[in-house]
């Protein structure tokens, strides 16, 4: 095989993901890491520095028009943020410092634990907020959208706000450590633990992933993670994938593709359990 | 909780001043940052600058780990302003830095607002991650 083909394989393959990650409701970093350490000749570090830059630049692209139509929320992102940034850094080092099996064998883990939770799909499209506790009132997290889909308008608040700022600071070890986008993690997280509503939840996850992602993303490029010509066919093809998806949405059938997402995901999740524990080598 | 009017809620509406603010500089940058990365891509492929490693020798260093792949090119880590205009490679990771730094200036605008209204809690959390992440970008935190 010539050398070009990889990089254009991983165009090609990025495109693909980036046009499922959206009908699936979930960002591509968690696509990309698994199927592309599980299936290319790249070395987990470059795939890793990659996947933290797929999956900043998706959340980047959709940012600003969430924050418009405010299905994201700022004063809810910001000290979540902080938290999920300081532990991606963490991750970061973790990861790039723990022997390559090691991440290989926790990552097939962590991705077969997402299946899990993706196949679950538990989730709240308006959660009940009896009363919001004191940081989150001291913080004045709360808002209303419109929900365009119900034709009204939602107030929101947020309660066991301490508890929400701890998930995200484990939240954002698990992306640095592994590269992945969060969005898996962070949705469940506003919409179950916080009581977020869903497309707030969604909007707001976004936010958080595009401040923390690129905290740790920096670590990785200087660790020298970072081969232009692995992360920029990357980055390239997810964008375009997902604004071809966006515009597919409505044409395809959603639970569909979630399906078949979790099922990508099983695969490249025992692939990376298989290539940790060196079964198959 | 759950669903109420606008006029019932008694709570603000999500668009704040200072969020509408955080949209316009992200989508400026976010953009800048795509068009300089398939600029910056399409000028390495082209070969329009010289660059350290050929782009045949590229398989041998991406199956490496990262450090080993550093000492067999001799190339740097970290990224380099100065490499950026006269070295392919490394003018094809300018819009990744851009990409990966654009959130830095947008929370700097949105400390500042923040300020404007007196809410001093919030910017002290803007500042705090605006610091974090230069930290991060300046290349202090890292390992050796």
């Amino acid at each position: 095989m010539p050398w070009w083909a990889w990089p254009l394989a991983l165009f090609l393959v990025c495109f693909v993901l980036g046009m499922l990650a959206v009908p699936a409701g979930i960002g591509g970093g968690v696509l990309f890491v698994p199927i592309v350490s599980g299936f290319f000749p790249f070395h987990l570090d470059f795939v890793r520095g990659a996947g933290l830059l797929v999956a900043l630049a998706s959340a980047l692209a959709a940012g600003p028009s969430l924050l418009r139509a405010g299905l994201a929320d700022l004063r809810l992102a910001l000290p979540l943020a902080l938290m999920a940034s300081l532990g991606a850094i963490a991750g970061a080092f973790l990861g790039l410092a723990l022997p390559t099996a090691w991440v290989e064998t926790a990552l097939g883990v962590t991705i077969l634990c997402i299946a899990a939770v993706m196949w679950r799909h538990r989730q709240s499209e308006y959660p009940d907020v009896a009363r919001p506790d004191p940081l989150g009132a001291a913080l004045r997290i709360s808002g209303v959208f419109h929900d365009s889909a119900a034709g009204r308008e939602v107030a929101w608040r947020v309660h066991r706000t301490p508890l929400g700022i701890a998930l995200f600071a484990g939240i954002g070890m698990l992306a640095g450590v592994f590269g992945l986008g969060a969005g898996w993690a962070n949705v469940p997280a506003l919409n179950l633990v916080m009581g977020v509503p869903l497309k707030v939840s969604a909007g707001t996850s976004g936010i958080i992933l595009g401040i923390a992602d690129s905290a740790a993303a920096w670590i990785y490029i200087h660790n020298g993670a970072l081969l232009a010509m692995v992360a920029a066919p990357s980055v390239i093809g997810m964008m375009l994938g997902a604004f071809i998806g966006t515009r597919l949405l409505q044409r395809l059938n959603a639970s569909a593709i979630r399906r078949l997402v979790v099922v990508l995901l099983l695969l490249a999740g025992v692939r990376a359990l298989a290539k940790g524990m060196g079964w198959g080598s | 909780m759950g669903v109420v009017n606008r006029e019932e809620g008694g709570v603000k509406a999500g668009r704040s001043p200072e969020q509408l603010l955080y949209a316009r500089v992200l989508d400026w940058g976010m953009k800048a940052g795509l068009a300089i990365l398939i600029a910056g891509f399409a000028a390495y492929l082209a070969g329009a600058l010289p660059v350290q490693v050929p782009l045949e020798e590229l398989p041998r260093l991406w199956a490496l780990p990262a450090g080993d792949a550093l000492r067999e090119s001799g190339a740097a880590a970290g990224w380099n302003p100065a490499a950026m205009l006269d070295r392919g490679d490394a003018l094809a990771l300018a819009g990744i830095v851009f990409l990966a730094g654009v959130s830095v200036p947008c929370l700097l605008l949105l400390g500042l607002a923040y300020a404007a209204r007196r809410d001093w809690g919030y910017l002290v959390i803007t500042v705090a991650l605006a610091g974090i992440l230069t930290l991060a970008a300046s290349g202090v935190l890292v390992a050796h």
